[in-house]
């Protein structure tokens, strides 16, 4: 198929105009609070060698923490913070989407800025400070007609590398809950859409360019006294400020919203549940790519109203927690099974199985140490790992983490000797891999269930919609939708595939 | 002139620097008293170093004196508003010190537009003073002073100095980096201007010609001191190896130049 003719580009397309106008709205929110922070700190700094010093040191700090981490961070720290208001104040806040994520940008956005005002202030010619003085001028006039002026382009400098740092950012923040141009990065990565991934870095490129140039013609603007240019800069910026708030005048404001973590499976049955509410009438939609550990509380406080998770996952991450609140709310949030597992499995090709006469973990054990494993992100830290190794005395040459879409191949081709593989993934039978039998029942079951939020505990129109979907999906059946996913299909049609195959199964009651 | 009251008066002031990194303190200026009266052209020349520019920071307080007391019009400046009186004193820096993102006009009307004058008011002023400084406004008045010469700057910057009709000017070695020939002219038109203005005058050289061309009383400062002063033919007379050094250079380059430059061909 010609890559030009792909039918993604057009589903891409029809994203755009959400993804584009929130990824413009935190990005221009969290410019202008970093701006609002940044520039009269460094004003207040100029002539305070300590705060200065304190301030470029604390900022710099902050642009140390890789992005990701930084986006992540500001989420539990909201959370608590909600918590706290809650109790004392008597009003909560969502802690979930646009505020981390603003705050978050906001923060990195402060050194480039900071630093530039600094020292473009301290660039200036002292003998034009002391003429400023000796004409007559205030502190004030001093700082407003000339040093300000000066140091102008410096300034603009620091505010250009800010926005183009934010711009780019942003698409991080899709993990924790704000829809941005990162929801075609993260979505098309993990479904190995690379137009996705292609149309998601150019947008956010292009996007970063365009509102650098919008600066630059301010600069230049004010610089030559062109009234004509800064005129045009103020226009663009309008623009943008508008296209920032269409989407959210657009759309329906009571809405159910479907999330989903940030593997092909999630993409799939987050869109087979949002399009089982739409047919029941009930207006609903995706918010993809939330990170494992956000997308729980986000369940919990009413952010997203359904999602799928594993009984494992949720065994291991949420029931382990000393609050007993949290666990009696993940049973009252439990609406049922959908009938397959996604366990974690070690998994290796089965040529190479058969000849080594593997076919349980027990078998692997006497070879593993001269074989090398991979596993996504976090099964390693897991405690089912140290489970499968303490029972089956496992020891490997070398641990490897990587991609999950990316091990299948990598097993395939010999790279790695075994993958921690999940059960329900399609790769399994392209590329002619086996899973390993688990005869200890070391890896606790995974069964696959829909969660609801508390909020919409008693909600029957939500319950009704979703209800037919239970113990329907079994585990061929997902195998082959994961498969189709990481093909050229998008999730959406992979879930109406999904739906025409069990909906022939007829009603489940 | 000695009967009238002394416009300008420093009285036992002293200045001192830290000398950084440990190093002793620098005296600049070291019990300095100096009367200036109004009318009068002062020039202090004395090697750099001096306290020369010190004492001239002092007289429009960009620096405060350590102790001493400096007046105008008999009021210590320690005690007036320092905006308005620096507003009130027009000043010429040595290479200029024009804002270079502001225009030639913006330059010169800037501290009228700081004491708040109509603009058209500041505008007429404007071609006024460059009329007078032999800038044509028309060319001029829209240029950024780095696209002007060195000259023309300068003019710009006594323009500048002359906005808000002050009584007193201040300049801190004005034409030191011109060429020759055009510092001869721009020194001869400040010197008609401060005649015909009646302002009083403090510069700063270390060009003795040019202090003994301008400048109706001359001080010569030495490490924070004032060595001696007076008119050139008083100074000539003063017993100091410095001063007869200062004023060497003046005396030989115009017989060198008598004996090079005949004015009589014949002779």
């Amino acid at each position: 198929m010609n890559l030009w003719s792909d039918p993604r580009w057009g589903d891409a397309l029809g994203h755009l105009p959400d993804y584009l106008g929130n990824h413009v709205r935190v990005s221009l929110a969290a410019l202008a609070l970093g701006l609002l922070v940044s520039l009269p700190l460094a004003l207040l700094a100029r002539h305070r060698p300590g705060l200065r010093g304190a301030l470029l040191g604390f900022a710099s700090v902050v642009q140390t923490v890789p992005g990701l981490a930084l986006l992540a961070l500001f989420y539990p720290l909201l959370l608590a913070l909600a918590a706290l208001t809650a109790r004392w104040l008597g009003f909560g806040f969502s802690a979930f989407g646009f505020l981390p994520a603003m705050l978050a940008l906001a923060l990195y956005s402060m050194l480039p800025v900071l630093r530039n005002t600094i020292t473009g202030l301290q660039g200036n010619d002292p003998a034009i400070l002391e003429a400023a003085q000796a004409v007559g001028m205030t502190p004030q006039q001093s700082l407003r007609m000339v040093e300000l002026p000066l140091a102008l382009p410096v300034i603009m400098a620091g505010i250009r590398t800010a926005t183009v740092w934010v711009i780019g950012t942003a698409t991080l923040s899709t993990p924790i809950g704000q829809t941005s141009l990162g929801n075609y990065i993260f979505a098309g990565l993990q479904t190995q859409n690379w137009v996705f991934v292609l149309f998601g870095c150019a947008a956010s490129a292009v996007l970063a360019l365009i509102v650098d140039q919008i600066l630059a013609l301010i600069e230049t603007g004010a610089q030559r006294r062109s009234r004509f240019r800064v005129v045009m800069g103020v226009i663009g910026v309008v623009l943008l400020i508008a296209a920032a708030l269409m989407p959210s005048l657009s759309r329906a404001r009571q809405s159910y919203v479907v999330g989903a973590k940030t593997f092909t499976e999630q993409y799939i049955l987050a869109a087979l549940l949002t399009q089982r509410l739409q047919a029941a009438g009930l207006p609903a939609t995706t918010r993809g790519g939330l990170g494992s550990s956000v997308i729980f509380n986000a369940l919990e406080s009413g952010d997203i109203d359904a999602y799928v998770d594993y009984s494992g996952t949720l065994w291991a991450n949420q029931m382990h927690r000393t609050d007993i609140k949290a666990r009696d709310e993940l049973l009252a949030a439990l609406l049922g099974k959908l009938g397959f597992e996604n366990a974690y499995a070690l998994v290796m090709p089965k040529a190479r199985a058969e000849a080594l006469g593997i076919h349980s973990i027990a078998d692997l054990a006497a070879h593993a140490g001269e074989m090398s494993v991979a596993g996504d992100y976090e099964i390693f830290s897991r405690p089912e790992w140290a489970s499968l190794r303490k029972a089956y005395s496992l020891t490997f040459r070398q641990q490897r983490q990587m991609q999950p879409d990316f091990m299948y191949a990598a097993v395939a081709a010999g790279e790695v000797d075994v993958i921690a593989g999940y059960t329900s993934d399609g790769l399994i039978a392209k590329y002619n891999l086996v899973v390993l039998g688990d005869p200890k029942h070391a890896i606790p079951p995974y069964d696959a269930m829909v969660l609801l939020a508390p909020k919409r505990e008693n909600d029957s129109a939500l319950r009704d919609a979703l209800i037919p979907l239970l113990g329907k999906i079994d585990i061929a059946t997902m195998r082959e939708a994961n498969l189709r996913a990481s093909g050229s299909q998008s999730a959406a049609d992979v879930a109406k595939w999904l739906w025409e195959k069990i909906g022939a199964k007829g009603p489940a009651h | 002139m000695s009967v009238t009251s002394p416009l300008i008066s420093f009285e036992h002031v002293r200045k001192h620097f830290d000398g950084g990194r440990g190093a002793a303190p620098v005296l600049a200026v070291n019990d300095v008293s100096l009367a200036i009266a109004p009318g009068e052209f002062l020039a202090i020349v004395g090697a750099s170093g001096s306290g020369k520019t010190t004492l001239l920071r002092l007289a429009n307080r960009l620096i405060a004196p350590d102790s001493g007391r400096i007046a105008i019009d008999g009021a210590d400046i320690a005690n007036v508003d320092v905006i308005a009186l620096r507003r009130s004193i027009g000043t010429v820096f040595q290479s200029g010190g024009l804002f270079p993102h502001m225009s030639v006009a913006d330059n010169i009307g800037i501290t009228p537009k700081l004491l708040g004058w109509p603009a058209a008011q500041i505008a007429a002023r404007v071609d006024e003073l460059m009329t007078l400084m032999l800038l044509d406004p028309a060319p001029h008045r829209d240029r950024l002073p780095g696209q002007l010469s060195g000259g023309q700057r300068q003019r710009v910057s006594v323009a500048r100095a002359l906005a808000a009709r002050p009584h007193i000017v201040l300049m801190d070695e004005p034409f030191g980096a011109l060429d020759p020939l055009t510092r001869d002219a721009l020194g001869e038109d400040y010197r008609r201007l401060h005649r015909e203005l009646g302002l009083t005058t403090i510069m700063i050289t270390h060009d003795m010609a040019e202090a003994v061309l301008l400048a109706d009383r001359i001080v010569v400062m030495r490490e924070g001191r004032i060595v001696a002063q007076g008119t050139a033919t008083e100074l000539a007379s003063v017993d100091d190896t410095d001063v007869d050094a200062l004023l060497q250079t003046p005396r030989r380059q115009a017989e060198r130049l008598r004996d090079l430059l005949p004015r009589n061909a014949a002779s």
